[in-house]
């Protein structure tokens, strides 16, 4: 096994995940670390200049306030979750929004205008831009803040260390460096965690070539939750997943179609599910409140969607692009306006998919798609966990101070926005819970909320904390099990002879050893059978999850015999203890939390129904003690801080 | 195999430590055989077809064939990057081309200032503004809860 050289790097504080939430942490902690000489470092997996969600690119910022108000925007966000959210959490990013979208316009994001000079709305909160280099530009705004010195990329942080004082708070963090044999050990006051959702914990509906193609990025890994986690920090609503319907296999954005275009969806056969769901004695009814008013949360389309497919048999969902273009045509005053209108929203259409979703324009050029000839399939994809959409998993962190009631304050605020229950340690984007519909402005946003209150807390804790000597011993060695194991056992091989194995990114048969590819493929197995996956058709139960929970304790037993050939196996090793941690901790939540809250996204078979009266006042939380490896289970009352008279909509 | 490389095109970025590539895959997949100096996508099945590696390429030696479990064959989607605009060229699998041209910046590359031009703020680190507001709001005041409830 090759030598590891040892790199420390001491800071104030630490950002780990510089994507949207990073980078605003960078943009607004630069300003105030620089006024009360604090030192900022950054630490990224990939490269900052695509890392994260967004390096693809977007096709629209879906969290822009205008002149609406932070109580509109919480009403539309408590009715899409259920009821589940925080509304303190919800409203400071709102209020905060727009001057974040104003600075991506100066930094050079092109936003869509129309002839008078304002934005182009796709819906009421989001706004159509040029998205290609969404990430690019952004990150290149929060690197000119801390300056490239303060970067490091391609380092991997694997766990937290934490203080030898006093365990409820962080002191450190161990990662390595994907592509030279170094181990990182940072030493810190504090730290902000923002290194993304979790994507293939659950079996993705295409497992071949195409298992990359997730909704969600591959390299999102679950690393937020293990971090926070494995700290002791409290977590929330690791219940709730994502699960967005989108074209079929490509995975490419509806969002356009729907709000932009006015496209229609139906069952194979033409049923317009959504207005007949919400019609007098409709589907939707079955789910009050929130089922009864407009806009349809988006598991209860979803859920919509399944009855057509699953308990009808009338799928697939079609999406009517054709329909949608040609009404929009018509209303052209002749021809030669009727062919501009046509080619322009062609334009538009096509960008949707080259902007953000490639994989689905190159479907659509293989299969020789034109969205004006014909309809094109929609398909609800595997869970996620993402706290920035449509979902909510993700730390229990205090609010702003000034944003509570009497009643509030004693439950959502303990000093510092954004921290964590661990002393030190902040997180954003993904990484916080019911926060929901942050989305890419919104995740900056609480970037730059959290990076306020960090450098507060470096200034009023100016002691370095201390790391346990032994304790970073062992966990340099936990960090390089993998490669240890490798080099123990590989003697036994199918792959003809051992010195071909260290280039070769192919399967083997080993008795000691799993590779990590094997251990994604075991845990997809798991979570899809048997804790509401695609292909038991999103249904779960006491019965399964605990089977499930039997099988994970096996497959965490099976991880201490991971096995890397190299530091980029190493990456995937580690990705996957990530993976598992999660998947664990969303078992035993969807196990305490009895009733079916969001049909669409999961069903709990034995508790079918919405249960208002009793879950839908609190938040399911948890807390992970890692020596004992044990989670206890808690709830935490839901506190409205306003009475919402009327949901604002899309 | 979603992003591939054309032998012939790539020149391993002449020898530097990294390629191109190599930098910017978000998923830590381009390799360069350092031996032929040619650059590779190691693990294909968990590309996210990003493009960011087609885009980055100085010597455009790497393109993308569609996922081979559900897309059928023959057609390409290829972009071509410049410094305030990209252009898209979409063949379909039956001979049809389109082309696109879309805006990506609107200022010169490196240049985003991190206070967007709205300066510094009246914040200090005990309230809630952050330090551009509250003119990045192009508002007066920044909304808190007492707002609200009167």
């Amino acid at each position: 096994m090759q030598e590891f050289k040892t790199v420390e790097v001491n800071t104030d504080l630490l950002i780990i995940g510089p994507g949207m939430a990073g980078s605003g942490a960078c943009v607004e902690g630069a300003h105030w670390a620089k006024e009360n000489g604090v030192k900022i470092t950054v630490v990224d997996k990939a490269a900052m200049e695509r890392s994260g969600a967004v390096g693809m690119g977007l096709s629209a910022i879906n969290q822009y306030q205008g002149e609406n108000t932070p109580v509109d925007y919480l009403s539309y966000v408590r009715q899409d979750l259920m009821g589940l959210c925080r509304d303190d959490l919800v409203m400071d990013i709102s209020r905060h929004v727009n001057g974040s979208v104003h600075m991506f316009e100066k930094f050079g994001l092109p936003i869509w205008k129309d002839p008078d000079g304002n934005y182009v709305h796709e819906g009421r909160w989001q706004l159509m831009i040029n998205g290609e280099s969404y990430k690019a530009i952004v990150a290149e705004a929060g690197k000119n803040a801390v300056g490239m010195d303060n970067i490091i990329e391609r380092v991997f942080v694997v766990r937290l260390l934490l203080d030898k004082n006093d365990k409820n708070k962080v002191a450190g963090a161990i990662g390595f460096s994907v592509r030279d044999p170094e181990i990182y050990i940072f030493r810190f006051k504090a730290c902000i965690v923002s290194a993304g959702g979790a994507v293939h914990v659950f079996r993705p509906r295409s497992t071949g070539e195409g298992l990359g193609r997730a909704w969600y990025p591959p390299w999102n890994a679950g690393s937020s939750s293990y971090l926070t986690t494995t700290a002791g920090a409290e977590m929330t609503s690791q219940e709730v997943v994502f699960i967005p319907a989108r074209f079929k296999d490509g995975y490419g954005p509806v969002g356009a179609w729907f709000l932009l275009f006015k496209a229609m969806a139906t069952s194979a056969t033409g049923f317009n599910y959504m207005a007949e769901g919400l019609a007098e004695g409709g589907e939707l009814h079955n789910w009050p409140p929130y089922g009864e008013v407009k806009p349809i949360p988006t598991c209860l389309r979803n859920h919509l969607m399944m009855i057509e497919m699953y308990k009808k048999g009338d799928g697939p969902i079609l999406m009517h692009t054709d329909k949608a273009i040609a009404k929009i045509a018509e209303q052209a005053p002749d021809q030669k306006a009727y062919k501009k209108e046509i080619k322009k929203l062609e334009a538009e259409a096509w960008e949707d998919f080259l902007d953000m979703t490639i994989s689905q324009a190159v479907l659509w050029a293989s299969k020789d798609v034109f969205p004006e000839e014909g309809p094109s399939e929609i398909m609800p994809s595997e869970p996620y966990f993402i706290g920035s959409h449509s979902g909510a998993s993700g730390a229990w962190t205090s609010g702003p101070e000034d944003i509570q009631t009497d009643d509030s304050k004693g439950e959502y605020f303990w000093g510092y926005n954004r921290m964590t229950t661990v002393k030190g340690l902040f997180a954003a984007g993904d990484g916080v819970g019911v926060s929901s519909h942050k989305f890419s402005s919104g995740s900056f946003t609480e970037g730059r909320i959290a990076a306020k209150a960090a450098v507060k807390y470096c200034v009023d804790n100016p002691e370095l904390p201390e790391i346990d000597a032994s304790e970073l011993e062992k966990r340099k060695e936990e960090l390089l099990l993998p490669l240890k194991h490798y080099e123990e056992h590989k003697a036994l091989t199918t792959l003809g002879t051992t010195d071909k194995k260290y280039a070769l990114p192919v399967e083997e048969v080993n008795p000691n050893y799993i590779t990590p590819k094997m251990a994604i493929f075991r845990l997809n197995k798991i979570m899809d059978e048997y804790v509401a996956g695609w292909g038991s058709m999103y249904n779960c139960s006491k019965t399964t999850l605990n089977i499930a929970l039997d099988l994970i304790k096996m497959l965490k037993a099976d991880l201490k015999k991971l096995a890397a050939r190299n530091l980029h196996e190493l990456m995937r090793c580690w990705e996957n203890i990530h993976r598992v941690q999660i998947a664990e901790a969303h078992t035993r939540h969807k196990l305490h939390r009895e009733e079916t809250r969001w049909p669409g996204y999961y069903y709990r078979t034995d508790f079918p129904k919405l249960e208002e009266d009793t879950w839908g006042k609190v938040f399911v939380n948890s807390v992970y003690d890692a020596e004992k490896d044990e989670f206890s289970m808690l709830t935490r009352p839901i506190i409205h801080l306003v009475d919402i008279k009327e949901v604002v909509g899309m | 195999m979603p992003s591939y490389v054309i032998d012939e095109k790539c020149d391993g970025c002449k020898g530097g430590d990294k390629t191109a590539c190599m930098y910017i895959c978000p998923n830590d997949l381009m390799v360069l055989d350092v031996d032929r100096m040619k650059a590779y996508n190691t693990e294909p099945d968990m590309c996210w077809e990003c493009y960011n590696c087609v885009k980055i390429c100085p010597t455009q030696a790497i393109e993308v064939r569609g996922y081979a479990d559900f897309t059928p064959l023959g057609a390409s989607v290829q972009p071509m990057r410049g410094s305030e605009d990209i252009m898209w060229t979409v063949k379909f699998r039956g001979g049809t081309i389109k082309r696109f041209k879309f805006p990506i910046r609107t200022t010169p590359e490196g240049e985003a200032q991190p206070d967007g031009g709205y300066g510094v703020g009246p914040g200090t680190l005990d309230d809630q503004l952050l330090f551009t507001e509250p003119a990045s709001l192009l508002a007066d005041n920044l909304w808190t809860l007492a707002d609200e409830r009167g």
